[in-house]
């Protein structure tokens, strides 16, 4: 007979065995592991399940991902727990940690077909790191009747938009909402591409390190000072409803609200480019791509990089659901663009044209989150202070440089 | 005797080690290292990433915001928990009911109540609950969690409904241990109630203002839940914690290096602000 404390005793390693043992992230031996973070429309997960059982060579378990994937997904990935395959933006400092596959052979078949400046975005010197599943961009929705009331045409200039803002502040509706931080994080790309100016040059230097960018970081300052913006909304700049609740006149947001603004509004909103501040600028739409990349750390390197040739090159059909029977995205390969039925009208044919001409990176490879956090920092504390701007970009060009440094030498 | 000690404390200091001491040992480690991307690094720094962090804007600007912080907000918790105890304490009647009252907001999530503060009391739509109160009165809305410096007021109030029935209910298990004669000597002798107060129930409260006080300063440089979800990630109002979240974890940023050894800057703060306290106020 076992003596009760012998028993305790056993009772006790188990459970740390078993603490120890379970779910460390592993999933069956012969599977492949993929990863999603939660898309917000209804029916991706079930989409991508499916796409996942149709493989028929090896098993594939999909996990869908709520909250706060990036964070999740490097920490795993650094651990070594991390799964097989799994969408994410590229970061040079994926790579340089040996994290990422590098994925040429596996696009080679088709890689004249997918846009460049998409491709662009996952490559990092020279080498793709990731096969781009879906193109989301972000514009100005602008309100019709609003701007005919009040007898403004559709912005065309950064001035002419600061100005708009302010004669369609009235009554309770703000001229643009921006997202709550006063538009710091989605709108200070657009002001350097405005004025000619980028986050970082093709050569590796900080792309800001120049007196205009006080002048068009101003901008945002001049549209927080006048009273024009909507702030402390109750959902964000990517959601559509401070918009499509008459909150306001204008909004940046995304192409993915389309849907609900035609739904809400019908026909009466356009869209448009963040314009331009000067000659030397452009108007600007931020794209990104979340990428299908494989796990360096991965036990099944080969077999994973099978399974996304077989999804994100071969399967034209799945990419094709997957951009455009959920939500509203462009597809990154352009056979499938200029098929896709949705894209050929309205707003959403407005969007598709603005790609092809005005699309910038809204997160380069080698903008990493060390640079944004310094790059943001000085721009809240601009637009949302009121500090000086060329003193706070200064700081932040010099924190970039270094960082820079650090990476390219 | 030792086995039976082993067999009751193993498993606890088991975890102990296994989820405190080795991270933390872990930790201190990294922070002498280049540990970008890694926990196992291989370039040794010396004392490089504390230089860097001891000269980093962004640091020193949040662990001086959050003394200024901790200087208003221990006080102002201190003293109202205190008068709550005293009134709570006082009451001859439903006196159960009205400390379960103070205490429940206790048993609420941070994350919860931030959310409720930012997107129902506080938002800054002309609809949001303070900015109807401020309608009446024929104010324009205010961006409350937005414009500084009204994030303050948002979060030193949710802090407040938080965290004071906690520390009512420390004070009032400290006034309930002081002896009843004492009182019934005082008021033979003719005492009013404020000198009751101020020579009998503040002076046998002293351990518990000590360990209150500490509690207090310390949850105040730990702040991170309320902040992070109420003000994002912005410059303002960043709490050090905050700031060492995005440069160790958030986002993609995986500088373990100069996370650390923020974390060990800021242990060490805490441990130094706590001694010096502990000496001035046990002596």
């Amino acid at each position: 007979m076992i003596s009760r404390r012998r028993l305790l005793t056993a009772t006790g390693a188990l459970a740390l065995l078993s603490a120890c043992g379970s779910n460390t992230g592993r999933g069956s031996s012969e599977g492949l592991r993929q990863w999603y973070h939660a898309y917000g429309e209804p029916g991706v997960q079930q989409a991508v399940e499916r796409y996942a059982q149709a493989y028929g060579k090896v098993p594939v378990d999909v996990q869908w991902n709520p909250g706060d994937y990036d964070s999740k997904l490097a920490t795993a990935l650094l651990s070594g727990t991390g799964p097989d395959v799994f969408e994410a933006t590229t970061q040079v400092s994926a790579v340089r940690a040996g994290q990422l596959v590098p994925l040429d052979d596996v696009i080679a078949s088709a890689r004249d077909d997918f846009t460049a400046s998409i491709l662009a975005g996952h490559t990092v010197d020279g080498q793709l790191y990731g096969i781009p599943q879906a193109v989301d961009m972000q514009m100005l929705f602008y309100r019709k009747s609003m701007l005919a009331a009040a007898g403004v045409s559709p912005p065309s200039t950064v001035d002419e938009l600061v100005d708009a803002a302010r004669r369609l502040t009235a009554g309770g509706v703000k001229g643009l909402f921006a997202g709550n931080d006063a538009g710091v994080k989605v709108l200070a790309g657009p002001a350097l591409w405005s004025a000619g100016l980028d986050y970082v040059t093709p050569e590796h230097q900080v792309g800001f390190d120049d007196p205009v960018a006080a002048q068009a970081i101003g901008k945002l300052r001049s549209l927080q000072e006048s009273g024009s913006l909507l702030l402390g909304a109750v959902k964000d700049w990517s959601e559509p409803d401070a918009f499509t609740q008459g909150l306001v006149a204008m909004q940046w947001t995304g192409l993915w609200t389309v849907p609900a603004v035609q739904k809400a509004l019908g026909d009466d909103f356009g869209v448009l480019p963040w314009p331009r501040l000067n000659d030397a600028g452009k108007p600007s739409v931020p794209v990104g791509a979340y990428g299908a990349m494989v796990n360096a750390k991965s036990a099944k390197v080969a077999e994973a990089k099978e399974f996304v040739r077989w999804l994100w090159v071969e399967k034209t059909e799945y990419q094709a659901d997957f951009n455009q029977s959920y939500g509203f995205h462009i597809p990154p390969r352009k056979s499938l663009a200029s098929s896709a039925d949705k894209l050929r009208t309205g707003a959403a044919a407005d969007a598709v044209k603005f790609v092809q001409d005005n699309a910038r990176s809204s997160n380069p490879p080698d903008w990493t989150s060390a640079m944004r956090t310094a790059f943001e920092d000085a721009v809240a504390r601009v637009v949302r202070d009121g500090a000086d701007a060329s003193s706070e970009l200064r700081g932040a060009v010099s924190k970039v440089r270094d960082e820079l440094k650090r990476l390219y030498g | 005797m030792t086995r039976t000690f082993w067999l009751f404390v193993g498993p606890f200091f088991l975890g102990l080690l296994v989820f405190v001491y080795v991270p933390i040992g872990w930790s201190v480690l990294l922070s002498f290292f280049d540990a970008r991307n890694t926990v196992t690094p291989t370039t040794f720094m010396g004392f490089d990433n504390y230089a860097d962090m001891l000269t980093d804007g962004p640091f020193l600007e949040s662990l001086g915001t959050f003394s200024v912080f901790a200087a208003f907000v221990v006080p102002l918790t201190f003293v109202l928990a205190l008068a709550l105890a005293l009134l709570v304490n006082g009451i001859r009647f439903m006196q159960a009911f009205f400390r379960s009252v103070f205490f429940l907001p206790f048993a609420c999530s941070y994350v919860v109540a931030s959310l409720v503060w930012k997107l129902s009391l506080f938002n800054g739509v002309r609809y949001g609950l303070a900015n109807t109160v401020l309608g009446w009165f024929g104010a324009d809305p205010i961006a409350w969690t937005v414009t500084p410096p009204w994030y303050w007021l948002v979060l030193v109030t949710l802090r407040l409904w938080l965290q004071l029935g906690f520390y009512m209910i420390l004070f009032i298990a400290g006034l309930q241990r002081i002896p009843h004669h004492l009182y019934e000597a005082a008021w033979i002798d003719g005492a009013r109630p404020w000198q009751a107060l101020r020579h009998i129930t503040l002076p046998q409260l002293r351990t518990t203002s000590v360990a209150v006080l500490l509690l207090l300063l310390i949850a105040a440089y730990q702040a991170f839940d309320e902040f992070y979800n109420v003000l994002g990630s912005g410059p303002f109002g960043r709490p050090p914690l905050v700031y060492l979240y995005y440069t160790s974890l958030g986002s993609g940023g995986q500088d373990f290096g100069h996370g650390s050894a923020g974390a060990v800057i800021l242990s060490l703060l805490i441990a130094g602000v706590t001694l010096v306290q502990g000496r001035v106020f046990t002596r």
